[in-house]
């Protein structure tokens, strides 16, 4: 288990490298910064001062390294727009795209599961097969149109939601229901996959020939082990939401990160394009390492399978 | 060749002795999958007609959905009053026929979808079957870049290098397909690893025939079929993606249309012009609806524990 873990963890750190130097790559080739900062009739003296000043001249591995500690310290680098601290930019916002993030996933999971356990459970019945269609529709919708269809239903029409912003729990409803419906569908049918495959075990036959009642069946034995699969894929789902947000956000003018990459792309700033999307990549990282070690404890298995490796 | 049940519910002494080109086999297999699906045959239909429509409609119509009359502006569809037949999906805001824009709009999404699935496919296919054929060093070092890939949330890695290179056609493909490529690559690998280990490889090994040989004629043609099932599964995902970067300004740019950029146009007139803004959407869904349609029956009719649970 100790090692599962161990190994878990290096690898994370090596992901980790591997994204910043992607994004320091990045920020390379958006151009040089130099070329902004000083007016156009600037001598080629002016210049090099400048590059030297910032360190520009130096070989690319120092100008990584240096990238690497400040990031490590808390330092992005500047808005190319408005000169604040890029660290900053993005922490302020980012809450609010977890707060999203947290209910669609929320909502999905919530509205999924009871899916797909009542589709497993009445296999082939009329249930089943209304739900798996739904799902189907579900999983066909692009959430950001979905969305715009809500604000046209309950907005305009009937002036039930906010169309936009964020404040009271009204605000997240139908950005966070737009946002989880794809994954309604998506848990849905893996809920009703995995409870398929669990309940042919011999393990549940065992419980209900000893006359465990059904509910317990189903809640003790069967739904643990259905879950894990499940659990796995929040971790990768996570991924879809916080890409997702880029352009729900948009939509429901979210004041979150996604928005802020939108609006930063409009503006030319890439610098608080790629510190924000290195910080949602880094969380994305962590919530998968999260998830693995939950299902490391969840399914002693995969522990001994690393181990025996 | 005690194991002749492939993934693709064909047999794999069948395809180790038979002689024709493999891409031959493929098709065939693939065929028998769509009549064995009713599911993936009314899939496969419905996105026959979509991309008829879309390829084949305007052209014989002489549209090319870019035409703009501001003397006709926010005509409705047909069956509402004040429609007409001439514009039966209606007008936008710049008088632009609606049907006309949402059928060319299909041909960005289609011909994105369908290029970056090939791109990627491509990649995927040849980085898996390397490293799933030889493992070691090759195998570690392509699955660590993998897994850098997947460590990026999709959407933020295409859009972080679209807003390096700039929003067009050709930047949207190979980005797509270089963001998903490991997706198959790691799909390709699990089947290489688990037909690596078959008698028809030990056999065709043992008499001597090159690598190169055995994994062109003995390897791709037996992991193939659940491949072209994850490629369709992906296309309806890039469908979706290209729709959601074009609506964000960040797709193939205007005058061309598509329907992210219709959407996002439609948008601004959700108060007057229902039309504008969900007509695209119902577009966008029922194509990915007739893709997934596809892919989830294939899926089925491919794999042997859902049919026997079915049976």
């Amino acid at each position: 288990m100790l090692s599962h873990i161990l190994k878990r963890l290096g690898h994370t750190v090596l992901v980790i490298i591997g994204i910043s130097i992607i994004s320091f790559v990045f920020l390379q080739l958006s151009g040089d910064p130099v070329g902004l900062m000083l007016p156009q009739d600037a001598t080629s003296q002016q210049i090099e001062e400048l590059r030297h000043k910032l360190g520009l001249d130096d070989p690319v591995i120092f100008q990584y390294l240096r990238f690497a500690g400040n990031a490590l310290q808390g330092d992005l680098g500047r808005s190319l727009f408005s000169n604040e601290p890029v660290a900053g930019l993005i922490l302020e916002r980012l809450p609010a795209t977890v707060e999203l993030a947290f209910f669609s996933m929320a909502f999905a999971l919530v509205i999924a599961l009871p899916i797909g356990i009542v589709s497993a459970l009445k296999r082939g019945t009329i249930i089943d097969t209304a739900s798996m269609i739904l799902a189907l529709f579900g999983l066909s919708m692009p959430h950001f149109w979905l969305g715009i269809m809500m604000i046209m239903l309950f907005s305009v029409q009937l002036g039930w939601l906010p169309t936009s912003g964020r404040g009271s729990f009204l605000h997240i409803i139908m950005p966070a229901a737009a946002m989880g419906i794809s994954m309604v569908a998506l848990f849905a049918r893996l809920t009703r996959s995995t409870m398929l495959e669990v309940l042919g075990q011999d393990y549940v036959r065992t419980a209900r020939a000893k006359g465990l009642p059904g509910y317990l069946v189903i809640g003790k034995h069967a739904l643990k082990n259905a879950m894990i699969p499940v659990i796995t894929m929040i971790g990768m789902e996570f991924g879809l939401l916080l890409g997702g947000a880029v352009i729900i956000e948009t939509v429901f003018a979210w004041p979150g990160v996604g928005r802020l990459i939108v609006q930063a792309i409009m503006d030319r700033d890439y610098p608080v394009v790629q510190g924000a999307v290195m910080l949602l990549a880094m969380v994305f990282v962590m919530v998968n390492l999260l998830v693995d070690l939950a299902y490391g404890w969840l399914d002693p298995n995969v522990s001994l399978q690393g181990e025996s490796k | 060749m005690s194991q002749n049940q492939s993934a693709a519910g064909i047999r794999d002494d069948d395809l180790a002795m038979t002689r024709t080109a493999w891409p031959a086999r493929a098709w065939s297999a693939l065929c028998s999958l769509l009549l064995q699906s009713p599911s993936a045959f009314i899939g496969a239909i419905i996105l026959a007609l979509i991309i008829f429509s879309c390829f084949v409609v305007p052209t014989l119509l002489g549209q090319d959905g870019e035409a703009t009359n501001l003397l006709n502006t926010f005509v409705p569809p047909v069956w509402q009053e004040g429609g007409s037949w001439s514009v039966p999906l209606g007008t936008d805001n710049l008088g632009r026929d609606v049907l006309g824009r949402i059928l060319v709009g299909g041909r960005v999404s289609i011909t994105v979808a369908l290029c970056a699935v090939a791109i990627a496919l491509t990649v995927g296919l040849v980085l898996g079957t390397l490293s799933g054929f030889y493992g070691g060093w090759v195998d570690s070092i392509i699955m660590r870049v993998g897994d850098l890939f997947l460590a990026y949330p999709f959407m933020l890695l295409t859009i972080s290098v679209i807003a390096l290179l700039g929003p067009s056609l050709t930047n949207l493909i190979i980005i797509l397909a270089l963001a998903d490529w490991v997706t198959y690559a790691r799909t390709v690998r699990g089947s290489v690893i688990a037909v690596r280990n078959k008698d028809y490889i030990r056999s065709a090994e043992a008499i001597g025939a090159r690598n190169r040989t055995i994994i062109r004629r003995h390897v791709v043609p037996n992991i193939l079929a659940p491949i072209l099932v994850l490629a369709t599964v992906r296309a309806a995902n890039y469908i979706i993606w290209e729709s959601g970067l074009s609506f964000l300004g960040m797709g193939v740019p205007p005058p061309t249309p598509t329907w992210g950029i219709m959407l996002a146009e439609g948008r601004n007139y959700i108060l007057n012009a229902w039309w504008l803004v969900t007509l695209p959407g119902l577009a966008i869904m029922f194509t990915i609806l007739s893709v997934n349609l596809l892919g989830d029956g294939l899926r089925d009719a491919m794999d042997p524990r859902l049919k026997r649970v079915g049976k």
